[in-house]
C-alpha cells in the first residue's frame, strides 16, 4: 500500500494544515477521539506526541502537557493499544513523534513493527542522528514503510539540507526560527529569506514549516513559503479551555482555516 | 582496552552526539575546533598563566596523618577545595571561557547543581567582560544559598528551573534550551563530563589536571607516581575525570568511583547511577541513566546538590561496564559522617560532594603500605547550614 503521506502531498498542493497534539492529553484517553476530530474538522496531517519526561526541544506549553500525560498513564504500549484499529474508522496520515529514549527502551525493531500493524504512516524523532539513522535504522523503516521525518533550521548548511532530504521520504519539517515549540513573535513568521532559500534548492521532498505557528496569520504566511504549516503548541492550549473536546477542537481550526 | 574517546564521540558504546537538529550546528562547530584550539601555543599559554595565578595551581597533595592513622593506611588528599571558588569546577571553566572567547561568542550560559560550577562560570565571565546565565534547580537554589548570593555578587542572572524535580537535569533541560533558543551569539559551558560529544572530552581534558598534577606531586613525596587507589565522587563525573585521566592506562592503580546513594539504593530515594541505571540518552549522550521500564527519566536524589543527577558522563559508563573502575555508592548519613570526620582529625571542612569520596576510604580496605589519593573537590563552606542543621551546632 502507498504511504498516506505520499499520497496526500500528491494530492494537495498547498495550504497542508499538519496538527501536533501531545497522546494523554488532556486525558489519557483522548488520542483516538482528537485524531477524530481533526480529521473531521479538515486537518490534513496529524502527529501524534509520545511524551518524554525531559523534552529539550520543547517550550512551556509542549513540557506541561507531556508532564500531564505521563501523570495519566501514557506510555507508548498504552498508546499503540488505543491506535490499534484506528484505520478503520480514518485514513488520515499518522506520524509519531517523540524524544529517542523511551523508543529505544521499547525497543526500534519492536517499534517500528508495530506502528507499521497500526498504520502508521511516519515517525519524527528530533533527537536521532541523521548518521546513526543511515547506519542503523534505514533500512527498517524502509522495511515498514515509514517516512523518517528530519527537522532543518535556519542555520542548517545548504550542504546539509541535501543530505538531508536524500535520507527523508514524506516532507522536510522546516524549523521555522531557532528557538523551541511554542516560540512566537507576534504575528510575524520571519525568516523569509531561509523559507526562500530552502525553497529554491529543488529538494525531492516538500517542506513544512512549524515551530511558532499560533493562528491564522502565521499559518497562511507559512503557507505562502512552503506546501503547509504544524501547529502544536497553540492546540495543546486550544485543549485546555472550558468546552468539550469537539467544541475546544472544532472552534480552533476553524479559526486557523477560514 | 581503550578508555579515551574515539573519533565518533564515543566511549565504548557510551557516548555521542544525540542532539535535536536545532543544536548541530553548535555542537559541530565545537567538534571541529576544539582540539585545534586547545593545542595552539598562545591557548595553552593563556590557561596555564590563569591557573597558576589566578585559579592558585598547582593545589597541593596533602598527606592527611591523622585520617592515614584512622584508616591504618597512606592517605593523600588532592585540594581541589584550594582553588580559588572552592571546587574543581573552575579548572574547566577557565578553559571553557577560552574556548568561547575563540569561538568569538559574547553570551555565556551554564546549569549548576551545588552551584560551585555556577560560580565558577559567573566568575570567569567576570574576569572577561562577558555577559552570565546560570539555571539552577528551584530546589538546589534553596539549599546552596551562599552560592546563589555569590554569583548574583559577580553580576550572573541566575534563573530558576521549576519543571520536575528542580534540580540539577532540570537546570541543564533549562540551559540546553537556552542554547536551541540563542544558536547564534551564546556558548555553554557544561559543568561535567556530560552532554553531547565533544563536551565529555573536553571538560575531562581541562580536567586532566589534577592528575597530571597528583602523578608529579606523588613521585616527589613517594618515589612513585602510581597510588595503589584513585577515590574521586561522580556527580556528572568531571572530577573524577580529572583525577583519573592520566591513569586510565595504568591498570595497577585502581580507579574507585563514588556515587551518591542518597537515602539508600534501595529506597527509591537515590542517586547511584551505575547500580540503579540502565543504558539511555539524557542531556545529549547514550550513557547509565535512571529511568523507568518506559524510558521515561527517574528523579534522583542525594543530599548532596552536586551529585544529584540520574545519569553519569560517558567515560564512567565505560569505565563501569569495561570494570575499570569500581563503583561504591555512599548514603547521606555517611558522607555525613565523613565530613564528621575530616573536618575534626584534619581540620578540613569538605563539600558534600568530596565527603562521599572520603566516606568510601572504609569499604577500600587498604592495606598498611598502600597509597590512596582522595580527590578532595571542593570545601564546604556551601553546605554550612545543612551541617549546623544536621549535627544540631545552632546555637551551641
Ligand atoms: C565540590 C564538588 N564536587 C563534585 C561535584 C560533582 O560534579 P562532578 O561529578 O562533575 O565532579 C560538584 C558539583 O557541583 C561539586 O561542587
Amino acid at each position: 500500500m502507498e504511504n498516506r503521506i505520499k499520497a496526500l502531498f500528491e494530492q494537495k498542493l498547498q495550504g497542508l494544515l499538519s496538527v501536533y497534539f501531545t497522546a494523554g492529553y488532556p486525558n489519557l484517553e483522548d488520542s483516538v477521539p482528537i485524531i477524530l476530530e481533526l480529521e473531521k474538522n479538515g486537518v490534513d496531517l496529524i502527529e501524534v506526541g509520545m511524551p518524554f519526561s525531559d523534552p529539550l526541544a520543547d517550550g512551556p506549553t509542549i513540557q506541561q502537557s507531556s508532564e500531564v500525560a505521563l501523570r495519566n498513564g501514557m506510555t507508548i504500549p498504552k498508546l499503540f493499544e488505543q491506535l490499534k484499529g484506528i484505520r478503520q474508522h480514518t485514513q488520515i496520515p499518522l506520524v509519531l513523534m517523540g524524544y529517542l529514549n523511551p523508543v529505544m527502551q521499547y525497543g526500534m525493531d519492536r517499534f517500528l513493527q508495530k506502528a507499521k500493524e497500526i498504520g502508521i504512516d511516519g515517525i519524527i524523532l528530533p533527537d536521532l542522528p541523521l548518521s546513526d539513522y543511515v547506519r542503523e535504522y534505514k533500512a527498517m523503516f524502509e522495511q515498514n514503510n515509514l517516512s523518517k521525518i528530519f527537522l532543518i533550521t535556519p542555520h542548517t548548511p545548504e550542504q546539509r539540507i541535501r543530505e538531508i532530504d536524500s535520507h527523508t521520504n514524506g516532507f522536510v519539517y522546516m524549523v521555522s526560527s531557532a528557538s523551541v515549540t511554542g516560540s512566537t513573535n507576534g504575528n510575524a513568521v520571519v525568516n523569509t529569506d531561509y523559507f526562500e532559500r530552502v525553497g529554491q534548492m529543488g529538494l525531492r521532498n516538500p517542506g513544512m514549516i512549524g515551530f511558532g505557528i499560533h493562528n491564522r496569520d502565521t499559518f497562511s504566511q507559512a503557507c505562502n513559503h512552503a506546501r503547509g504549516a504544524i501547529i502544536g503548541s497553540a492546540f495543546i492550549k486550544a485543549l485546555a479551555q472550558e468546552g468539550s473536546l469537539q467544541q475546544n477542537i472544532q472552534t480552533f481550526i476553524q479559526s486557523i482555516k477560514q | 582496552m581503550n578508555y579515551n574517546v574515539d573519533d565518533n564521540g564515543f566511549y565504548g558504546k557510551f557516548g555521542g552526539a544525540y542532539v535535536p537538529e536545532m543544536l548541530y550546528q553548535n555542537v559541530e562547530e565545537l567538534r571541529q575546533n576544539y582540539l585545534k584550539i586547545m593545542a595552539e601555543p598562545e591557548f595553552q599559554e593563556e590557561m596555564q598563566l590563569l591557573l597558576k595565578d589566578y585559579v592558585g595551581r598547582p593545589t597541593p597533595l596533602y598527606f592527611a596523618k591523622r585520617l592515614s592513622e584512622k584508616y591504618n593506611t597512606n592517605i593523600y588528599l588532592k585540594r581541589e577545595d584550594l582553588n580559588h571558588t572552592g571546587a574543581h569546577k573552575i579548572n574547566n571553566t577557565v578553559g571553557q571561557i577560552l574556548m568561547a572567547k575563540r569561538l568569538g561568542k559574547k553570551r555565556i550560559i551554564a546549569e549548576t547543581g551545588a552551584g560551585q560550577h555556577g560560580v565558577a562560570t559567573a566568575t570567569v565571565c567576570a574576569l572577561m567582560g562577558l555577559e552570565c546565565i546560570v539555571y539552577m534547580g528551584e530546589v538546589d537554589i534553596e539549599r546552596q544559598a551562599p552560592n546563589v548570593a555569590r554569583m548574583k555578587m559577580l553580576g550572573a542572572t541566575v534563573v530558576p528551573a521549576t519543571s520536575g524535580s528542580k534540580t540539577l537535569k532540570d537546570a541543564t533541560n533549562e540551559a540546553i534550551r537556552d542554547w536551541i533558543n540563542n544558536p547564534e551569539d551564546t556558548y555553554y559551558i557544561i559543568g561535567s563530563v556530560v552532554g553531547p560529544h565533544p563536551y565529555p572530552d573536553m571538560v575531562a581534558r581541562f580536567q586532566s589536571v589534577i592528575s597530571e598534577e597528583i602523578k608529579a606531586q606523588l613521585k616527589e613525596k613517594t618515589g612513585t607516581e602510581n597510588p595503589d587507589y584513585v577515590v574521586a565522587c561522580v556527580g556528572g563525573g568531571s572530577n573524577a575525570a580529572g583525577a583519573f585521566y592520566h591513569y586510565l592506562d595504568t591498570p595497577e592503580v585502581k580507579l574507585v568511583a563514588v556515587e551518591a546513594a542518597g537515602l539508600g539504593v534501595d529506597s527509591g530515594e537515590s542517586a547511584a547511577t551505575s547500580v540503579l541505571g540502565r543504558e539511555g540518552i539524557i542531556h545529549g549522550s547514550r550513557t547509565l541513566l535512571m529511568q523507568t521500564e518506559d524510558g521515561q527519566v527517574t528523579e534522583p536524589y542525594s543530599i548532596s546538590a552536586g551529585l544529584d543527577y540520574p545519569g553519569v558522563g560517558p567515560l564512567h559508563a565505560h569505565l563501569h561496564q569495561s570494570g575499570r573502575a569500581i563503583f561504591e555508592s555512599i548514603t547521606d548519613d555517611e558522607a555525613l559522617q565523613a565530613v564528621l570526620e575530616l573536618t575534626r582529625l584534619e581540620g578540613i571542612i569538605p563539600a558534600l560532594e568530596s565527603a562521599h569520596a572520603l566516606a568510601a576510604l572504609g569499604r577500600i580496605g587498604a592495606k598498611p603500605d598502600e597509597v590512596i589519593v582522595v580527590n578532595l573537590s571542593g570545601r564546604g563552606d556551601k553546605d554550612l547550614t545543612t551541617y549546623l542543621d544536621r549535627f544540631e551546632l545552632h546555637g551551641k
